[in-house]
């Protein structure tokens, strides 16, 4: 077969509002996702709303769900972990505080690194800038963090345990982790769309993700044991800032967030973030082609 | 009408690699594999079969410089077989995908129907559905509501708007997701051949509300194997083949040109189900006449071998009949027959036709299966001869070929004047 003759396009652009070229970045990207921010939040709403449909308990089972991981790792925690306490917090308390950003971060990754070929048809029959899919499953898990934010408001009115003003940041950490775990997904998502191989893989990440996440344990601890230079490698995890954010938030205690480890971990947040909008971004043009 | 170029396609082309689109070659391992046994196998200058078919997937030539423009107001119809690039290029046109070469120009809001019902969830109500596959389609969500009362008008659905859509007809269904997209207001419309489901009272209204948005003067795209339907909507017809530019132009030349191609005998039909439009969940691997040649009058039989790739289901099968010229006879479609419904899984199915009034000649089925959208779309899937060697009642076996579209069981009563009855 043989390729079609060499085409010279004129150079001025002849007052068409778009041009479709190959390798051609598009030029109102952010705009055009600007213009499809509905559907950002439709899509966010369709899964949660389909969630509990044909249940019993409907959406009790928001609030049931995250409160029942809680007693189970509370008392997982508490006997075989053995975390120490900070301060005069109850041990329930302590371990939510922990569990609330890992269980964002975690769902977040594996239902973004998930949805691009979960909602395959439509993106093999419709345009719409695709960082939507991804950055929707983010919003979703972002509705399940603020539900379980309400069980521990509810958990420290039950133990009268203040509320403390470091309480205030807690949104600057949930921007991280929001941020961390969107980075994270729009690689998975569009590597899964190439590689079903991600499928498979992507829950050991996330079990793994948890073992060297500061969750079940304190960073302080793994600081003794490991010392600064070898920390710093480990705080590489984004999370470590994270977890270790929230825990000041609501536990209060020493913050040593602003050494250089710490500002390492908060540093590979938004690396994450830049580097998956590339990569999307890079191979979301031929999705259609290979979903 | 002059008007001005709101679309131009320059030397548009896309490639695609098989084995990559099937699925196959994909695999990470072999990514892996082959990034890194690449430079061994250079240096060994040893590459076996298998593998250099693994690195060099197969190319395919979806659509080969294709140039045309399109004036704001035109309704342009696109033909060509299975597998001449049609729905390849209404791809690159909505964005869905990227052109290999060439470029694409396009002034105002487009709107692209490769399907109705994208998005649909089953689970959410006829009313969360209009807003949700409305927002999927780009429109704003106020619009929808402005528009909201009018498209469930138009659907007809009134009273289950608050039924879960999985509980729908399957009529309901593609009515209701037309009527979200026959709402949009685009400048420029790109439409597939979604009007292939549908009782025909829907059918119609469907073609309606196409010609209203082309009287309202906005730009079409439509691709179709309906050849009257092309002829009906569209001033100018683009015939595509093999991927190239066979034909532009005023569209009754351009059909007379593709009928005469099509009729040429020996074309075989494309029947990849790789290259064929629906949401594939099941696929028609085989369909087959009983014989080639059918006696007049005498049932027609058709052997179908269906594949399962998913186990969704259950759905109908549905076949159109079509003359030598292309239009359409007659068509069955089991969805409204008793025990019609194929559950999922790999089956055989025996279509019996009882007493066709088909007057001798060549004849084309397309087959599809369906179910709330198509599920696999098969044009020209199989071809047969009504035969005029037997002669049928009221017919003789060379009058039968000049009787029309359909021959009829008739029968007369002589009086002759000054007798009575």
């Amino acid at each position: 077969m043989h390729s079609p003759p060499t085409f010279t396009p004129p150079l001025d652009d002849e007052g068409f509002d778009l041009w479709i070229e190959a390798g051609h970045a598009e030029k109102h990207y952010w705009l055009d996702l600007w213009h499809y921010r509905e559907l950002f939040f439709i899509l966010a709403w369709r899964d949660v709303a389909v969630r509990y449909k044909q249940t019993v308990a409907g959406t009790a089972w928001a609030l049931v769900q995250p409160f029942l991981s809680m007693v189970i790792m509370t008392v997982i925690f508490s006997r075989v972990a053995g975390l120490p306490s900070i301060g005069d917090a109850p041990y329930a308390i302590m371990v939510f505080a922990a569990l609330l950003p890992w269980q964002f971060f975690s769902n977040a990754l594996s239902t973004s690194g998930q949805s691009v070929v979960a909602n395959r048809d439509m993106i093999s029959k419709v345009y719409f800038p695709r960082i939507i899919v991804p950055a929707g499953s983010v919003l979703v898990s972002l509705v399940d963090f603020l539900v379980s934010l309400v069980i521990l408001a509810a958990l420290m009115l039950w133990f009268r345990f203040p509320p403390i003003w470091n309480l205030a940041a807690l949104p600057v950490f949930m921007v991280l982790g929001a941020a961390s775990a969107l980075g994270a997904g729009l690689v998975l998502t569009a590597l899964t769309v190439q590689y079903r191989d991600f499928r498979i893989l992507v829950p050991f990440i996330v079990q793994f993700g948890m073992y060297v996440s500061p969750v079940a344990y304190s960073s302080e601890l793994v600081r003794e044991k490991l010392g600064p230079g070898l920390f710093s490698i480990y705080a590489l995890n984004p999370l470590v800032f994270v977890i270790e954010g929230f825990r000041w938030c609501i536990l209060g205690g020493e913050l040593r967030l602003l050494e250089p480890p710490m500002l390492v971990s908060f540093a590979v947040s938004f690396l994450l973030l830049a580097a998956g909008i590339a990569y999307f971004r890079k191979t979301e043009r031929s999705f259609a082609d290979v979903i | 009408m002059e008007g001005d170029v709101v679309i131009r396609v320059e030397g548009l082309s896309k490639k695609y690699l098989l084995g990559q689109r099937a699925g196959s070659a994909g695999g990470l391992r072999h990514a892996i594999e082959d990034t890194i046994s690449a430079p061994y196998r250079w240096a060994k200058g040893v590459v076996s079969g298998a593998e250099a078919l693994r690195a060099r997937p197969e190319e395919f030539w979806a659509l080969q410089d294709v140039t045309f423009d399109v004036r704001r107001g035109e309704v342009v119809g696109i033909i060509g077989r299975n597998g001449a690039g049609k729905s390849t290029l209404l791809k690159l046109l909505s964005r869905i995908t990227e052109p290999t070469k060439g470029r694409i120009g396009l002034k105002g809001r487009v709107a692209s129907l490769l399907e109705v019902g994208t998005g649909f969830h089953p689970e959410l109500s006829g009313r969360e559905n209009v807003f949700l596959n409305g927002a999927i389609l780009g429109m704003r969500q106020a619009e929808v509501r402005q528009k909201f009362d009018e498209i469930v008008a138009f659907a007809g659905v009134e009273q289950f708007l608050d039924t879960p859509v999985k509980r729908y007809s399957s009529g309901m269904y593609v009515r209701l997701a037309f009527a979200v997209a026959a709402h949009l207001e685009p400048e420029i419309l790109i439409v597939d051949e979604v009007l292939a489901v549908g009782d025909s009272e829907f059918q119609k209204k469907c073609l309606d509300k196409m010609r209203e948005v082309t009287d309202g003067g906005r730009t079409v795209l439509f691709v179709s194997h309906n050849l009257s339907a092309v002829a009906a909507l569209c001033g100018r017809a683009i015939y595509l083949k093999s991927g190239k530019m066979a034909m532009s132009g005023e569209s009754g030349p351009v059909i007379s040109r593709y009928q005469g191609d099509v009729l040429r005998p020996g074309v075989e039909p494309v029947s990849n189900p790789a290259f064929r439009s629906g949401s594939g969940t099941h696929r028609i691997q085989e369909i087959r006449p009983a014989r080639e040649e059918f006696p007049p009058r005498r049932p027609l039989e058709f052997e179908a071998t269906i594949r399962r790739h998913s186990p969704e289901g259950p759905f109908h099968i549905s076949m159109h009949f079509r003359d030598e010229w292309d239009v359409e006879v007659f068509a069955i479609n089991t969805e409204y027959l008793e025990g019609g419904s194929l559950q999922p899984g790999d089956q055989e199915v025996t279509v019996r036709i009882e007493s066709p009034w088909l007057p001798p000649g060549d004849y084309r089925a397309d087959a599809y299966l369906h179910h709330n959208g198509i599920i696999d779309q098969w044009s020209d899937a199989c071809r047969f001869r009504i035969g005029a060697g037997v002669a049928v009642k009221g017919y003789s076996s060379a009058s039968g070929t000049n009787a029309g579209k359909a021959l009829a069981d008739f029968s007369v009563q002589i009086r002759r004047a000054g007798e009575t009855s």
